[in-house]
């Protein structure tokens, strides 16, 4: 069994804060310098140019590069052979929380979301974890703001659901999430599983780098149409018209019941953060 | 034609009546930062005929919650929030004597039908553009509501701070035009 020790994992968490917050993806970036060069509308244009400086401005200023640094939500993988000094979700929070203090990052968690009377907190973000084969721990960040998250869909389908059908609700959830949203979005589809398993699925679509494909051929496919459809509905950069509404469309599926088909959509703003760590 | 226009805060009716939707306006002066709890505020002194604690007579409210701000700078990463959660309160603002309002997204029927009759403006400025906005703060004061951290109002120097028109003094909406391509 491999000992991981709880200062390793603070360590690591306090970097993926840094990095998720302050430095847009590489393949956000490149995205968003091909849409630029195709945008048809010239505010379309404008607009996609700010983003691109603001991520410049973000990693050289090491700014947060948008003041919504969200709630940090971690994807953790622990192979079976790891342990870890200090328990591991709570581990994880806590260092989130102490390295957005430190980087002057906002607290923007609202510790009762009913009765509102409590202070603003850093903490505690969202961590989910899975168990797989291995001896390596990995961490991914994914700080979400809200903005985009309001603007989230879930729909439980009949089993019999024509295609199109799945396809019409996408699409339409991207249109009514519109300006405020901050478009151009990442739309993360999850499909299958439990109610529950699709919004994860949804969210957890979000980490793939936009310039790889669905390994499913069949789901690489869907991907391209749905995105050429969102494109199509001529919301544009920050909602001012154009044909640049999305940068990418990822899918993750898992097997459900005979009797469902459960369709969750996340929307990602063009500020689409995260970071990975190995340890 | 130049490719934007300068204004300078406070800023009277006269000079927002030329101003249409979709144009691109470089700000000067002050920009007063209130969101979700400032707006509720507000908007209960206002119900209770009480007085605001700074005035909105021709003054421009920013929808922004502040990240704080690093050492030597003025203030971190200061974006737009979503503007549709202001909706509720912004009629109320607007007859307070609120000139104008910077946010991001799309505002209400009945906000689009107050802007006009109070001939107001409507703003986006760059939405999740938090760092390069920061850049355009070049000083900033606690006006009041401490105690609401990020939400508290704040008021912002600016210098050529990037403004489109979104919704103008006669109802032009670029939203609306926006769908239309």
């Amino acid at each position: 069994m491999r000992v991981i020790a709880a200062r390793t994992v603070r360590d690591a968490v306090e970097r993926l804060v840094l990095e998720a917050n302050t430095r847009l993806r590489p393949d956000v970036r490149a995205a968003l310098q091909t849409a630029a060069a195709r945008e048809k509308k010239k505010i379309g244009r404008a607009m996609l140019h700010a983003v691109a400086e603001n991520a410049r401005v973000a990693a050289r200023e090491r700014l947060a590069i948008c003041q919504d640094t969200g709630l940090p939500v971690v994807f953790a993988e622990i192979g079976h052979r790891v342990a870890v000094a200090e328990p591991l979700v709570e581990l994880i929070k806590r260092a989130a929380a102490a390295a957005y203090r430190r980087y002057f990052f906002r607290a923007s968690i609202q510790p009762d979301p009913l009765r509102r009377e409590k202070k603003m907190s850093y903490f505690p973000g969202v961590v989910h974890i899975d168990i797989v084969r291995g001896e390596r721990l990995r961490l991914w960040l994914l700080p979400k703001g809200f903005g985009c998250e309001n603007k989230s869909q879930l729909r439980m389908f009949n089993p019999t659901a024509p295609l199109a059908e799945v396809e019409n609700f996408i699409v339409e959830s991207v249109r009514s999430a519109g300006a405020s949203a901050c478009p151009p979005f990442v739309v993360g589809v999850g499909i299958g599983g439990t109610q529950d398993c699709a919004a994860l699925l949804a969210k957890k679509s979000l980490l793939r780098r936009l310039n790889v494909r669905n390994r499913d051929q069949w789901l690489a496919g869907l991907e391209e149409r749905l995105l050429r459809r969102i494109n199509a509905l001529g919301v544009g950069p920050f909602g001012f018209g154009g044909s640049t509404t999305a940068l990418g469309v990822a899918v993750l599926e898992q097997p459900t019941h005979i009797a469902g088909l459960p369709v969750a959509v996340n929307i990602s703003c063009h500020a689409l953060r995260s970071a990975q760590a190995i340890i | 034609m130049a490719e934007y226009i300068t204004i300078t805060t406070p800023v009277s009716r006269t000079m927002l009546q030329p101003l249409a939707c979709g144009q691109q306006v470089r700000l000067n002066g002050i920009l007063y930062t209130a969101r979700d709890q400032a707006h509720r505020r507000m908007a209960q002194l206002l119900a209770g005929k009480k007085k605001l604690p700074f005035s909105l007579e021709n003054q421009i409210i920013y929808y922004c919650g502040p990240n704080p701000a690093p050492a030597g700078r003025a203030v971190g990463a200061c974006g737009p929030t979503t503007s549709g959660r202001m909706d509720a309160f912004t009629p109320a603002l607007l007859s307070a004597g609120m000139a104008a309002m910077v946010g991001k997204g799309e505002r209400s029927a009945a906000v689009i039908a107050a802007i006009r009759r109070h001939r107001a403006v409507y703003f986006a400025t760059y939405s999740g553009c938090g760092a390069l906005l920061s850049q355009h703060v070049q000083a900033v004061r606690l006006v009041c509501f401490g105690d609401l951290g990020t939400e508290a109002v704040y008021a912002f120097a600016v210098r050529d701070f990037p403004l489109i028109v979104a919704v103008d003094a006669r109802g032009g909406n670029i939203y609306e035009q926006a769908g239309q391509a």
